[in-house]
């Protein structure tokens, strides 16, 4: 018995939607089969990381909170690598956009008014962008894969941090800690649910995606970034310039990029550490991919990764599950999804062995 | 084994399917020895499955195959070439930085010294009268030198049986009657040939034997001389052929297009540039642009549809407009259309609908686009019309392109881009691969365009197309465009040197030594 890849009329719909959720289940069938292979409880694993914050009220405000950023920064994701434009470094832009939105923070130290937050929200788009237009730059000046500066720009933004916190945003009193102060009230997220830790940027995100994915399906633009993605020469036929696809992509992700950092900052921190890089910028990839890369197939994306997060944590604490098992699951579910792909194009065929007749 | 009044090849019920279709349905027919046949058949019929098997490259799911009265099983082309069969696609494999020689020796299946390698190829040139430096880089070769790389390549395997892919479609007249002079003395050293085409008149001159296929069955084998074209195209797609038609005492309006010292850069290594071309397309009238592909077909349409600006904006004006400055959208907004030649991943997007490829060209003109939003509803009528006008078969406006076989495909480009009512249509290549019924469906849609009261420029290979279908013609080589000619007063041979690159008043003298030179003794 042989079996063969045969390539689909049409790419298939339900093939588009089950992949991710597939992807989902193997990863938890494999992970308890590894788990157990290595020598703890495999299935246990599994439970702790993908059932037990669901049944747990707290564990859904963590959930949602982890989620946020996720949504943000993979809704940006998404309509960039829609048009295959390859932005790997959304983690230096959240960075960006945390420093820019932390900048305002600080100077507006011991101020009140309404106006700071939505001020440290244009820093923060504002920074995300302004750092995303360095590889959008190079790339459309002078042909530098993106994949390679948006990546290694990441570093760069760490150490900014590493360096800001040292020296000239130094806490005045915190005894020599590498961190700014804590940012005065009006520079802090409000949360939306009282008595629980769910704070604005939850509601924002949902909204984003929503706006994003009304845009990227309606639009023009959406429209746009499609045609570059799909078929770039058709899309320079269609009148679209794929420069200015580049550099629209590239300013649109490391914006919402840099909005998520604001949000973390002003939100879960309230400060800026050392610790504020918490690898957001690259689960969000997952989460882009889980979302087949629509605006709202992300929200389901982020709250698998957030899941698989906050999961871990659980297990550690449970089980005695390394830190780095969550990792491990989240790459999985990537992996899974990328091979599952085949699917939506090519059917899984029997074939008889053909008798090749020989001279 | 072997028995003299045997035919060389002989198929008997031979049967292929393919998931979803019967690409050929228990097709049987022989070859002669010596003999040269015609393998006739719209895109589509078969035809390359058909040989596919006989080189060895498929297997048959059924029937049975005989090489000079024994069966034969050809496991792959290397089995087939050591029987003697041999082939040349339509599509050349050559490494084009490297010589002749060298590109030969890399394809032969036994390794030979390189200098007995040269014997040989010289002494193949020589019997069959060819002219080719073996040790000329390829690129600097003519797509006619190039085919007869692959044609030597044959050659020197000393086969029984030649299989020639639509070897003609990139050739000059000069060049064809080059290439017939060549089979028909392979042929009278008892070579049979299998010839594929689907240029009727060709067949006619050169074949002694027509297998026509349709749908994947054998619909007839005949004699073409004795048949006309018009009946062996008739066979061919299985039903009348429609004659287009023009609209008698037709007369031009103004001046639509005037384009002047128009010139470009090449894109990419091989591309070619344009040179100062100058023209000018009349309301009504159809300019025909003909050339032997990779003369700068590609760069005159990216120019005038606006893909690539040129240096001087005033170099093409549309209405008395300048235009040369504009980018597509906004050319398309002045009234000027068209479409490139590669219909998948540039006339159209495979994965998309066809509604959204409507969005692609007709969402300004005929205003798909409200407050940056799509009005998708809009473009899914329009793409409704397309289909129902051009007898697009598709399942509705919702069928992604890439699902449509290429003439359906072209069909709804080709209405798309026609039923905007442009001022000035520009087609490259408009009934390239598609079927005999399609491309005369597309060819009336032109016709009546430019009645209309449109202009239209059609960048077309195919001679036959220009010929029939425009009212004045130019030829394009190395960049640079001829003086127009009019249609009917032209003479083949004077296009078919203005194709290999003579120039103006050298043609004339020219025509007389090429028509002494394709007829040697």
């Amino acid at each position: 018995m042989q079996f063969r890849l045969e390539k689909r009329a049409e790419p298939s719909r339900l093939m588009l939607y089950a992949t991710p959720v597939a992807a989902v289940i193997l990863t938890m069938v494999v992970g308890a089969i590894i788990f157990s292979a290595i020598g703890y409880n495999g299935l246990g694993a599994v439970r702790e990381i993908f059932l037990t914050p669901l049944t747990n009220s707290y564990k859904w405000q963590d959930l949602g909170v982890k989620a946020a950023p996720l949504i943000i920064i993979g809704v940006g994701l998404s309509i960039a690598y829609r048009a295959n434009v390859w932005n790997i470094g959304a983690e230096g832009q959240y960075v960006m956009g945390g420093l820019a939105a932390t900048w305002v923070a600080l100077a507006t130290y011991g101020m009140t008014g309404w106006w700071i937050l939505p001020a440290m929200m244009l820093a923060g788009i504002a920074g995300g962008a302004a750092y995303a237009a360095i590889p959008a730059l190079l790339r459309t000046r002078l042909g530098v894969n993106e994949i390679l500066t948006s990546l290694m720009l990441t570093y760069a933004s760490i150490q900014l941090i590493y360096y800001l916190v040292r020296a000239p945003w130094k806490d005045p009193m915190g005894m020599g800690f590498p961190q700014t102060r804590i940012f005065s009230e009006a520079a802090r997220l409000p949360t939306v649910i009282p008595t629980t830790i769910v704070h604005l940027g939850v509601p924002i995100a949902v909204i984003v995606a929503v706006v994003a994915w009304f845009i990227v399906s309606r639009s023009v633009f959406g429209y746009q970034i499609r045609v570059v993605g799909a078929a770039p020469h058709a899309a320079r036929y269609g009148g679209f310039s794929e420069k200015r696809t580049i550099w629209l992509t590239l300013l649109v992700s490391g914006a919402l990029a840099g909005f998520a950092g604001m949000l973390e900052v002003a939100g879960p921190f309230q400060r800026m550490v050392p610790g504020f890089p918490t690898n957001y910028g690259f689960t969000a990839i997952i989460a882009a991919f889980l979302g087949r890369l629509n605006p709202l197939g992300v929200i389901f994306g982020a709250f698998v990764i957030a899941l698989s997060v906050v999961g871990g944590e659980v297990a550690q604490t449970t089980i005695g599950l390394p830190n780095a098992a969550s990792g491990i699951f989240q790459a999985m579910m990537l992996f899974f999804l990328l091979a599952g792909d085949i699917l939506v194009r090519y059917r899984i065929r029997r074939v008889r062995p053909q008798n090749v007749g020989a001279v | 084994m072997h028995s003299d009044n045997a035919p060389r090849l002989e198929l008997l019920g031979i049967t292929k399917r393919f998931p979803g279709v019967l690409a050929n349905d228990h097709v049987s027919f022989a070859v002669k020895p010596g003999e040269i046949h015609a393998l006739l058949g719209e895109n589509g019929a078969g035809k390359s499955t058909l040989v596919k098997m006989i080189y060895g490259i498929m297997q048959p799911d059924e029937g049975e195959m005989r090489w000079n009265g024994a069966p034969l099983a050809v496991s792959n082309p290397r089995a087939a070439r050591r029987l003697g069969i041999g082939m040349v696609f339509q599509h050349f494999s050559l490494f084009e930085a490297m010589t002749v020689l060298e590109n030969i020796a890399v394809g032969m299946d036994a390794k030979i010294p390189a200098r007995e390698l040269e014997a040989r190829i010289r002494a193949v040139l020589k019997t069959y009268d060819l002219t080719l430096d073996p040790h000329r880089i390829v690129s600097t070769l003519s797509v006619g030198e190039r085919q007869r790389i692959e044609i030597v390549r044959a050659l020197l395997i000393e086969p029984k049986l030649l299989i020639m892919d639509e070897p003609t479609s990139v050739l000059t007249p000069q060049e064809v009657g080059q290439l017939f002079e060549t089979l028909r003395k392979l042929a009278a050293g008892g070579c049979s040939i299998l010839y594929i085409s689907h240029k009727l008149h060709e067949i006619k001159a050169l074949c002694d034997t027509a297998t026509i296929l349709r749908g994947g069955r054998l619909v007839d084998t005949c004699d073409p001389k004795v048949e006309t074209s018009r009946s062996m195209a008739e066979k061919m797609i299985g039903a009348g052929l429609k004659d287009i038609v023009k609209p008698a005492g037709r007369s031009f309006g103004p001046e639509k297009l005037v384009v002047n010292k128009l010139s470009v850069p090449g894109t990419g290594e091989f591309g070619m540039p344009l040179r100062e071309v100058s023209f000018t397309v009349r309301a009504g009238q159809i300019l025909g642009i003909a050339g032997v592909a990779g003369n700068g077909q590609n760069a005159l349409l990216d120019a005038l549809s606006g893909e690539i600006l040129g240096q001087d904006a005033h170099a093409i004006t549309l209405d008395g407009k300048s235009i040369g400055g504009m980018g597509t959208t906004e050319r398309r907004r002045h009234g000027l259309c068209a479409v490139p030649e590669e219909r998948n991943g540039h006339a159209a997007v495979g994965d998309f609908s066809l509604s959204d490829n409507s969005v692609l060209t007709a969402r300004d003109r005929l205003g798909f686009v409200i407050a940056g939003l799509i009005n998708s509803g809009a473009a899914k009528t329009y793409t409704g019309r397309v289909i129902a006008d051009f007898a697009v078969k598709a399942q509705g406006a919702g069928a992604t392109a890439g699902s449509l076989s290429g003439g359906n495909l072209q069909k709804y480009i080709m209405g798309r881009e026609i039923l905007q009512k442009p001022t000035l249509l520009v087609v490259s290549q408009p009934t390239w691969g598609v079927d005999a019924g399609a491309a005369a469906a597309i060819h009336q849609a032109l016709v009546d365009l430019a009645a209309a009261g449109s202009a239209i420029v059609v960048i077309s290979q195919d001679l036959d197309e220009l010929l029939s279908l425009s009212d004045t013609l130019a030829v394009i080589n190395e960049g640079r465009l001829s003086p127009p000619l009019k249609v009917g007063e032209v003479s083949i041979e004077e296009i078919g040197l203005l194709m290999g690159g003579m120039h103006g008043e050298h043609a004339q003298a020219g025509a007389q030594e090429g028509a002494s030179h394709a007829v040697p003794a």
